[in-house]
């Protein structure tokens, strides 16, 4: 029986700050000393506080280690495991009790004290790589109970009572999209999941899937039995090589217990589910493209209908939802509809995750009730904005997402008051700004990466979003014109219309939101010649100050391409068309007379 | 291919283990565990008492570890705070620990005879 247990945040963060490492000096240490009969030690999924990494908990305190390096290891072992001493100096600040007292539970932080976590529940608990210890979680008695007390129509009225709607961004009521698969006619149908997560600054499911993959498989088998097919398949993106480890362990875990396959649990239903790696297309994510790529073909888009719920992998009724609309089900069936339907708004029940990125304290991955405020999200659980800068604009919803900026700071996250303002709650990933960025700039950072993922099936996106691109590169390069403003919007509005699929659909979106809420960036960009966030190169200058300049010549004698002029003693003067903008000679002064305008 | 009652089974089994990873709990054990704690034997004493409580599958019970109490004389020493309460029990060993599980944590019974009250 082991008294101690060490967990090691194994999740893609982690890893490549060496958490591995971590944890085979981790075993080293213990064997040293004795230990390997007392202390346990795990791998285990994400813990969510990605930015205090690599992280290890050590239970029964609850001791939560952060940004902890290989060569800590041995003092933790020699202080805590061992004495009983609890190494102070790398625990998370806030947990540590100013007044010298136990440690402070995790959940009373800032960041851990209004998340709910639901899909996330395991993450950070269980060894993802053992099955006993997801089935030691309650692991796979919703499946037990859907399969011995329940029927499929019983089992989609649950899913449909409780309000879960599509975490992949749509929000679609996955009870009704269920409730269609299972009527649809058709010998042989699917279970598909959408495992791709493209959106730059996302990786809620690579968490789940990392962390947790038996919920994703428990929730298949369970919609498989609710509309009536037998095969499912994990689309998973190939950029997630430890999400893609995991799955594969735990099919193959889940098939040797009988957990998938013929009969399950003695029941006579049987389900299987195979994985189909992506290749690095964001369209893939967009579920008919999703469905022939498994097919074997280029992924593109088809238009609707047929929806795929009638016709969709090999023209077969399929049910296709995302990792996270998975991890809520088994929850559900077992806590019931009420439970679920009892968190969140009126429209928008149960809880989301939500990946804080950008100009954000604390860096990670949230799960709260739909409604928080997002004054809470980015204040209370996000620890506000770094180095005293000013809150800008929060970017939901990757490309396809707009922008909220500050003044609706105390809107409630859903899906309802996110698209009155012109935004949408996506997949989840959520991109702090503050004062130095630009939206222009960042308008046209998705816009490129929307561009480039184009399938080239439609003409609006292919070539719209290019056209879109060529516009904003010149607003940003200094020939803007004012009537290019007009042509956005216009251009913008039509791709929107007439593209066939979401990406070309929602491509358009960054633009139109920073043009309604930062539309005199643009003009400044335009009318002025100035970027008012300093970003974007070629419209920022850089002059010397003749008042502070003392004449030293440091600056003219480091300029790589001999811009700078002046006699020794005397003030220096930039040639702005020879400047290449490196600024080395900001760098270099020491009087701080090089502004940057 | 297992059945539903295996599959309960390992739940079972596994409840102790994860049921250690939860840091709300709500009465802590405390054993001294400092050069004079493990020199008269505290090692054992924290074996049992980790094995007990995981035995009995009692929720909110945390067994953990500390320096030196103080008073190495009496070592080995377990310290029990449940609610607002602190009860010191000295010169403990494996079998006197489970009695405290059963009679202190379990029954709320002070083990009076075991304290430091009646060992000066």
């Amino acid at each position: 029986m082991y008294r101690a247990h060490v967990l090691v945040c194994g999740g893609t963060g982690c890893s490549s700050s060496h958490s591995g490492e971590i944890l085979e000096e981790m075993n080293r240490q213990i064997k040293e000393y004795g230990l390997e009969n007392e202390v346990q030690t795990v791998r285990t999924g994400c813990f969510g506080l990605c930015a205090l990494g690599p992280i290890m908990i050590v239970y029964p305190e609850g001791a939560f280690y952060s940004r902890v390096k290989v060569e800590d290891v041995k003092e933790i072992v020699e202080e805590h495991l061992l004495k009983g001493r609890v190494v102070t100096r790398l625990l998370y600040d806030e947990t540590v009790d100013k007044d010298g007292g136990p440690i402070k539970a995790l959940d009373s932080t800032n960041f851990y004290s209004k998340q709910v976590r639901v899909a996330l529940r395991n993450c950070g608990v269980i060894n993802p790589e053992q099955i006993d210890e997801y089935i030691a979680r309650d692991g796979y008695q919703a499946l037990a109970k859907v399969l011995t007390e329940m029927t499929p129509q019983e089992v989609i009225e649950v899913v449909k009572a409780s309000g879960l709607r599509g975490r992949g961004g749509a929000g679609f009521p996955t009870g009704m999209k269920w409730q269609f698969t299972a009527a649809a006619k058709g010998d042989g149908k699917y279970v598909c999941c959408n495992a791709d997560e493209g959106d730059p600054g996302a990786f809620m499911d690579r968490s789940v899937l990392e962390g947790d993959p038996h919920c994703v498989l428990e929730a298949m088998t369970i919609a498989g039995y609710a509309i009536g097919a037998h095969q499912g398949y994990i689309y998973v993106r190939a950029e997630y090589p430890i999400a893609v480890k995991r799955l594969q362990i735990a099919i193959e875990q889940s098939r040797a217990y009988g957990l998938l396959g013929d009969n399950i649990l003695g029941t006579g239903f049987a389900f299987d589910i195979e994985l189909r790696l992506g290749a690095g297309a964001f369209v893939c994510g967009e579920e008919t493209a999703l469905m022939r790529s498994i097919e074997g073909k280029r992924g593109e888009p088809r238009p609707r209908p047929p929806f795929p719920a009638n016709k969709g992998l090999f023209d077969k009724p399929t049910l296709l939802n995302n990792v996270e609309t998975y991890a809520n089900i088994a929850q559900i069936i077992l806590r019931g509809a009420d439970w679920f339907a009892g968190m969140g708004t009126e429209k928008s029940k149960g809880t989301k995750v939500f990946a804080l990125g950008g100009k954000i304290t604390n860096t990670g991955l949230v799960e709260i009730p739909m409604g928080t405020t997002l004054r809470e999200i980015v204040e209370d659980i996000g620890g506000g904005v770094p180095n005293g800068k000013k809150f800008k604009a929060v970017q939901t919803g990757g490309p396809s997402g707009g922008c909220i900026p500050a003044e609706y700071m105390d809107i409630p996250i859903d899906y309802e008051s996110l698209a009155a303002i012109g935004s949408i709650v996506g997949s989840g990933g959520m991109i702090v700004m503050d004062e130095d960025t630009c939206m222009v700039d960042m308008a046209k950072f998705f816009l490129e990466f929307t561009c480039d993922e184009s399938c080239g099936k439609c003409t609006p996106c292919r070539i719209g979003t290019r056209r879109l691109l060529e516009i904003l590169d010149k607003i940003i390069s200094g020939k803007g014109e004012m009537s290019d403003l007009d042509e956005l919007e216009e251009l913008a509005q039509h791709i929107k219309d007439t593209a066939l699929c979401g990406l070309g659909q929602t491509a358009p979106n960054p633009v139109l939101a920073t043009l309604k809420y930062f539309r005199d960036e643009y003009v400044a960009h335009i009318v002025e010649k100035r970027c008012p966030a300093g970003v974007c190169k070629a419209l920022l200058h850089y002059e010397i100050d003749p008042a502070k300049c003392k004449g030293c010549t440091l600056c003219a004698r480091n300029c790589p391409v001999g811009a700078i002029t002046g006699k020794v003693r005397e003030p220096h003067v930039i040639d702005p068309a020879k400047c290449i903008k490196c600024g080395l000679c900001m760098q270099n002064c020491k009087f701080g007379a090089v502004l940057k305008k | 291919m297992i059945s539903i009652e295996e599959l309960k089974a390992i739940r079972e089994k596994m409840q102790p283990t994860l049921g250690l990873r939860d840091d709300t709990k709500q009465t802590r054990i405390v054993v001294g565990m400092a050069t004079c704690g493990i020199a008269a034997g505290a090692r054992p004493v924290l074996q049992a008492l980790t094995e007990e409580v995981a035995k009995r599958q009692l929720k909110d019970v945390m067994v953990t570890q500390t320096g030196c109490i103080g008073l190495c004389r009496l070592e080995p020493i377990v310290e029990v705070y449940m609610g607002d309460e602190k009860t010191t029990y000295v010169k403990m060993t494996a079998e006197k620990a489970k009695q405290i599980v059963a009679s202190h944590i379990v029954n709320h019974q002070v083990v009076t005879e075991y304290t430091i009250g009646a060992n000066e």
